[in-house]
């Protein structure tokens, strides 16, 4: 941790952290601590249980958390539904964005923002400013215009759908970002766009949480820790230059790594 | 972890509203149905003689016809000897003159419902002609009406004041012997709204009827007939609600539309009559036939319903495409929640020269809901370079729900085009979950995706009725999603 991250408040804690699915243990004891300002990666082989910690933070129910804790600002996480996690500034970039027949994307965004606004005590958005607002990060996301008014991910290629979630991001503003494997399913292009603009929401007051595979994302979303998960425990962790050590030795030595540490 | 699932089950688990029930003294004949109940329904209300020979031979032959079974409902047998088939508010001998001498209570039953029936309260532009029970309470804006010759009034006065239209056009479009339900309202119908816009004459307000069933034990039966001549114009609204009554209450209705040489009629229905409980006890079997005639050329008629009440719907709004180039529309949202069932939908006949058609019908199954769509294009041989187009979508709340399709086509003509489209989907726990993450409640989250799935409906819909039509789909949405 920085020195200067260290006299204010995690916006994330993770302590000890146990969740299962479907009866069958995921995470195993996970502990992670996310100041303001910080980029965290957090990568790992199929099934070590990277997704499954982003939704449990996104609040998905499908994960029955079963021992540990989670600070949001302090404040136990665990209780909160997930549209109470939403307004307070929790966003996950879905690694499957859902698609929302008949409900246009402007729609669905005025509603998600006004949603946030409502908790902060502010007004409804005006729909002049509004526009405005999504016409700036539209354009950041070089994002055709005629996709506001389209349902709601619906008919959208893979790296459309991608590109969507970040803007989406970029529009609300959260305080904690969680990208669940964003890169997926991005070309090289597309990989580019999406990584500007998370880059452009970077800041002191942030915090974004990067689940990946692959490295190549961290090429261009620089992190400031990066995390290796295998089997439902943080094995390693380390600077951005632990990615590139994943990248040349593979995640065959974290695996024995992680039967190590059982 | 079934909790995510629970949340949208509660989520509407909101009471019906409109349940309340208005105490007044009621002036009711026996329950029971015969020759002499007849008589006496039609000399309650002073009819001439030819209006008791007509409900005496629809009687006759209701008597040789049996009910329908073809439909996808299901309830158990109706005694048609246990229903009242009059009940009037007793409040003065004849029909109050003005609404100084209506009931009070009546009006607040009115007020609770939100309809505008002070001229001076009334919502800009909405005449409302409303029916309590059998008769027709009182008419707004009439004078302002009468000025452009418009006639719209209750069927009652219409047999005493126009008996001339009504002899030419009572039955000309669902002929008394048209169908068992048909018939029977034919026989004992107590009143409902008669509305004439003569030639050339653009009706300058949404003419509008509310209904409303109230006293216990009785059947509501009664009778619209519209009639727009050469080129007149009229945007036509209902609503119903009723009581929550742990008996079924049926509800068997006429609608008769008939539109002229370029004349243009758009009716539409918002109907949340009772549905019954949670357990499927009480509500209104709403057992209704609309019909509309496109008897001249260039003329239109456009239906469009919400229905999200009753335990049963049986009804199939329908145009009659005889004038050439006439143009028949049909756009329905339909809602099953806990044990309603619905069987709605539309009958399209193509007899003139260039003849359109549209279907867009949204059924939403929700509980155990049961929705069907049962639609029927008939192009005839005549009808030279007809076209229809179909849409029909279902959505279903969870699994334990059904929506069912039953589209029937007969096309007799080669020159014609008819096409069909159809689509089920289901509102998924990614979806609301997806919403919530972005802060958006089950609730609204389950809103807006239902209101998404109707707005080709909704946008048909004249704009204050549009608002209570979101609203009400919002509160009809009890126990959703598995």
């Amino acid at each position: 941790m920085n020195k200067t991250s260290m006299s204010k408040t995690a916006i994330l804690e993770i302590k000890d952290l146990h969740a299962t699915a479907g009866g069958k243990e995921i995470l195993r004891g996970i502990n992670l601590t996310v100041y303001p300002g910080e980029v965290h990666a957090i990568m790992g082989p199929n099934g070590s249980g990277k997704s499954t910690l982003a939704q449990v933070i996104a609040g998905r129910d499908l994960y029955g958390v079963t021992s540990g804790e989670v600070l949001y600002e302090g404040d136990d996480l665990l209780t909160l539904a997930p549209e109470e996690r939403a307004q307070r500034g929790i966003f996950l970039a879905f690694q499957y964005p859902v698609e929302i027949p008949g409900v246009s994307n402007l729609y669905f965004l005025k509603a998600a923002l006004n949603a946030i606004r409502k908790r902060k005590g502010e007004p409804e958005v005006d729909a002049m400013d509004f526009l405005s607002l999504v016409r700036r990060k539209m354009a950041l996301m070089e994002m055709e215009e005629s996709l506001l008014n389209r349902a709601v991910n619906a008919g959208f290629s893979g790296g459309e759908k991608k590109r969507n979630e970040i803007f989406q991001m970029a529009v609300l503003e959260p305080r904690l970002a969680v990208l669940d494997e964003t890169d997926s399913g991005l070309d090289i292009d597309a990989l580019k766009i999406v990584s500007n603009g998370v880059n452009t929401l970077r800041g002191p007051d942030r915090a974004i949480v990067v689940v990946t595979h692959y490295q190549r994302l961290l090429n261009h979303i620089v992190p400031d820790y990066v995390h290796v998960l295998a089997q439902g425990r943080i094995v390693k962790s380390g600077g951005k230059s632990l990615a590139l050590e994943l990248e040349e030795s593979g995640y065959a030595g974290i695996e024995e790594l992680a039967e190590a540490v059982r | 972890m079934a909790s995510q699932l629970s949340s949208i089950e509660t989520l509407a688990n909101q009471e019906y509203k409109w349940g309340f029930i208005t105490d007044i003294e009621a002036d009711t004949v026996p329950a029971g149905l015969n020759e002499d109940i007849i008589r006496l329904i039609s000399a309650r209300k002073n009819e001439p003689e030819f209006m008791l020979e007509w409900r005496l031979k629809a009687y006759r032959h209701w008597l040789t016809m049996e009910e329908p079974t073809w439909a996808n409902i299901h309830y158990p047998p109706i005694n048609y000897q246990e229903i009242i088939y009059y009940s009037a508010p007793k409040t003065n001998k004849d029909r109050p003159k003005s609404l100084d001498e209506v009931d009070p209570e009546l009006l607040q039953t009115y007020e609770k419902l939100g309809i505008p029936l002070h001229e001076r309260e009334a919502l800009a532009g909405v005449a409302v002609d409303a029916v309590f029970d059998s008769v027709s309470v009182a008419t707004t804006f009439k004078g302002k009406l009468s000025e452009l010759g418009i006639i719209f009034c209750s069927f009652s006065e219409a047999v005493r004041d126009h008996p001339q239209l009504v002899k030419k056009y009572l039955g000309s479009v669902v002929p008394p012997s048209d169908n068992f339900f048909a018939a029977l309202n034919a026989a004992v119908f107590t009143d409902g709204s008669f509305c004439y816009i003569p030639k050339g004459v653009r009706c300058p307000m949404e003419l509008s009827t509310y209904f409303r069933i109230n006293a216990k034990d009785t059947g509501q039966f009664e009778r619209t007939l519209i009639v727009a001549e050469d080129g007149a114009h009229v945007s036509y609204l209902e609503g119903c609600t009723a009581p929550v009554r742990d008996e079924n209450q049926l509800h068997a209705a006429v609608v008769e539309l008939v539109a002229l040489n370029n004349a243009t009629i758009k009716y539409s229905t918002v109907q949340n009559w009772y549905p019954g409980d949670k357990e499927g006890k009480g509500g209104i079997y709403n057992f209704v036939t609309k019909r509309g005639k496109c008897l001249g050329a260039n003329s239109k008629i456009s239906w469009t319903q919400v229905e999200t009440g009753s335990a049963i719907t049986w009804k199939y709004p329908s145009c009659l495409l005889m004038g050439d180039n006439s143009v028949g529309e049909f756009y329905s949202v339909a809602l099953t929640n806990n044990y309603q069932q619905a069987d709605t939908g539309t009958k399209m006949i193509h007899m003139g020269r260039n003849t359109r058609s549209t279907i867009v019908s949204k059924g939403i199954s929700a509980g155990r809901g049961q929705n069907t769509y049962r639609g029927a294009v008939k192009i005839l041989k005549g009808a030279e370079g007809a076209r229809n187009y179909s849409q029909c979508d279902s959505m279903l709340l969870g699994d334990k729900c059904g929506a069912h399709t039953f589209p029937y086509l007969e096309v007799k003509n080669t020159s014609s085009s008819v096409e069909h489209e159809a689509s089920t989907s289901k509102i998924g726990e990614d979806q609301i979950f997806y919403c919530r993450q972005r802060g958006i409640s089950t609730e609204d989250a389950v809103g807006m995706i239902v209101n998404g799935f109707c707005k080709e409906v909704f946008r048909e819909l004249p704009m204050e009725f549009a608002v209570e039509a979101q609203k009400l789909l919002g509160v009809s949405l009890e126990g959703s999603v598995g």
